[in-house]
């Protein structure tokens, strides 16, 4: 399975050997544009909205790390995502804990459920390594249907207090809000592009492209997976704690198989196993789902046909045909 | 025997029964999956969809043309395995160089396509399907009361079931087909047509699904979400069973079926959960199922 998914690299391999300087000129130029932006765009767009594209974006950048980086798909992500999103809720509504613990809790617990479902599902590959994630998170999804008293069933946790970010500063405005979710979206970013590039990073991908290779070279290639898995649990659920805060409620929507679908499709919109791409593939879903919503079941239609077409015909992705275009990886 | 473990008979051999007929339709699913992935390495994750489109066929053919449900029970499969022979060679033969991945995901787009298609002009209410008159009312076997259609739907499935074993496993065809799995290359070296093999399969692989969707069309409504969901707790039983084995997926499809019915009697809050509970259980003990090969 390593051979065909990692789209990204032969044209990292050369940027390795040549324009390395270049590409990291060009990835800072990226990340202070995207600050900027960030800066910005409450007062262009609807902050809510915006706030809900970083949530998603970051969430599709967590399962690119998995996919894109690790070579490893897994169809079960919603439920990190969920998950967290729900102890989050749980803890900050009935706890009163402040955000940030929220967060943290949601995180961590996302974490353990990571390391729980990673450790029984790299125990096989490709195919069945995506059943068995969807088959695990089928399990969360049913937990959280029939435990109402922790997750309130059918109608989740609603009225979630938005509370004072370390007891000081109130985020119940949008717009304060605004900014600690931009400042937890690009903490994530760049931890992401931190781990992608760092050694650790590096033996992931040569996992991903050849692993028995890797594993004669010494490396504990299960143990790598299971990491990398762990970090893409946690980081999901970084984002669907955030998430909880946000739209203040917890619902089974973001637990339910059809969550971890859509951040496949964001993620191969985007441009799997480049850094930037499921940025702009979260985008593009989320402006689709908020602009179509008034054409209801449709939107499914669309989405499927996006995900026919980008299987078809456009595996690379948006960003993964710009980054071909300029001969650098994104 | 008047109780059993302090449960009356009846609402056990109910819960057994019922257990039987969930069992059935995990069996002809997961059958399905079974013969496309064996030729194809596609887990194919429209089958829901097209479970669902074999229960909708049928109702169109009743509701529509006057067409029967003994007919629909040929003309539904036929239909649905006919679209799927166009999607296997318009779609998924282009990805046949490709990571396995991609049919999955390739599926999976389709699933949403055809689900999504079918809730614009159905809605998600549900559509009621009359259980034909011949097999209306049911037998008192004594210890329960054992409803006609239901016992058929066991009964049809255990057929279909091992007839398609024994078509793979005793026949030429069948061998073909397995010759063609194990080696492709050579197996066409040999004048077999592999990619009308290929084809072929799938689109009974595909016939198999909506058959099973005209089996449940009189039990449960008719509705575009009916496969989405079945669609999961079939890739439990799939992960199970182990994916090389037709056996294998028959067995756990019935066994499965059975140990859920049991569940609801005993401890109806895990019911939901029982099947993904065995699968973490086989998983640690044998990763490659219970009647898989170890890959």
């Amino acid at each position: 399975m390593a051979d065909v998914l990692s789209v990204e690299a032969p044209a990292g391999a050369i940027a390795l050997a040549d324009t390395s300087r270049g590409t990291e000129r060009l990835h800072r130029a990226i990340f202070i544009g995207l600050a900027a932006v960030l800066l910005v765009a409450p007062y262009l767009a609807y902050p809510v909205f915006v706030m809900k594209v970083m949530c998603f974006a970051l969430f599709a950048l967590a399962f690119n790390l998995l996919l894109g980086y690790g070579g490893l798909l897994s169809f079960g992500h919603a439920a990190y995502f969920g998950m967290s999103s729900y102890v989050c809720a749980y803890v900050a509504k009935n706890w009163g804990l402040t955000p940030e613990l929220a967060i943290l809790s949601g995180v961590l617990v996302a974490g353990l459920l990571g390391l729980a479902f990673g450790a029984l599902a790299i125990r096989r590959q490709g195919i069945y390594f995506a059943m068995i994630t969807l088959a695990l998170a089928q399990m969360a999804f049913f937990f959280s249907l029939q435990a109402p008293k922790f997750t309130g069933g059918e109608d989740g946790i609603q009225a979630v207090p938005r509370g004072k970010l370390f007891g000081l500063i109130d985020l119940t405005g949008d717009r304060a809000l605004y900014y600690v979710v931009a400042i937890i979206f690009m903490a994530g970013l760049l931890l992401i592009y931190r781990i992608i590039h760092s050694p650790f990073g590096q033996v992931c991908k040569a996992i991903r492209d050849n692993e028995p290779r890797a594993i004669s070279l010494g490396y504990r290639a299960n143990q790598y997976k299971l990491a990398v898995f762990v970090l893409s649990a946690m980081l999901a659920g970084l984002a669907g704690a955030t998430k909880a805060i946000v739209f203040q409620l917890a619902s089974l929507t973001d637990v339910h198989w059809s969550m971890s679908g859509e951040v496949v499709l964001m993620t191969l919109v985007g441009g799997l196993g480049t850094v930037f791409g499921p940025i702009v593939g979260a985008l593009v879903i989320v402006s689709m789902q908020n602009y179509l919503a008034s054409l209801g079941a449709w939107v499914t239609v669309v989405q499927g046909v996006i995900f026919v077409v980008c299987v078809l015909l456009f595996r690379e992705g948006i960003v993964g045909v710009i980054a071909k275009k300029i001969g650098r990886p994104l | 025997m008047f109780e059993l473990l302090g449960i009356p008979p009846q609402a056990l051999f109910g819960q057994v029964l019922l257990g039987l007929i969930n069992g059935s339709f995990y069996a002809i699913l997961s059958l399905g999956l079974a013969v496309i992935f064996g030729l194809l390495n596609i887990i194919n994750f429209a089958h829901g969809a097209q479970y669902m489109m074999g229960a909708f066929v049928a109702w169109m053919c009743l509701n529509y043309l006057g067409i029967n449900y003994w007919a629909a029970l040929l003309i539904a499969p036929l239909i649905v395995g006919v679209f799927g022979v166009l999607i296997e060679r318009f779609l998924i033969a282009r990805l046949a160089n490709l990571d396995h991945l991609y049919g999955l995901l390739l599926t999976f787009g389709l699933a949403l396509i055809i689900q999504g298609l079918f809730r614009n002009n159905y809605g998600s209410s549900g559509l009621p399907y009359q259980i034909p008159d011949a097999l209306k009312g049911g037998q008192n076997l004594g210890f329960m009361f054992l409803p006609n259609y239901r016992g058929w739907v066991v009964g049809a499935s255990l057929v279909v079931c091992l007839v398609t074993w024994f078509m793979i496993e005793k026949t030429r065809l069948g061998a073909y087909l397995r010759a063609a799995t194990e080696n492709p290359t050579l197996t066409q070296a040999f004048g077999i047509n592999v990619p009308l093999l290929v084809t072929l399969t799938y689109g009974f692989g595909v016939a198999l699904a909506a058959f099973a969707g005209v089996l449940a069309a009189p039990i449960y409504s008719v509705n575009p979400n009916m496969g989405a969901d079945l669609i999961i707790v079939v890739f439990a039983v799939v992960v199970i069973g182990g994916m090389g084995s037709i056996m294998g997926a028959i067995v756990t499809g019935f066994g499965l079926g059975l140990v859920e019915g049991l569940t609801k009697v005993f401890y109806p809050e895990a019911s939901a959960t029982v099947i993904f509970i065995i699968m973490v259980l086989v998983l640690l003990v044998k990763p490659a199922g219970l009647f898989g090969r170890a890959a």
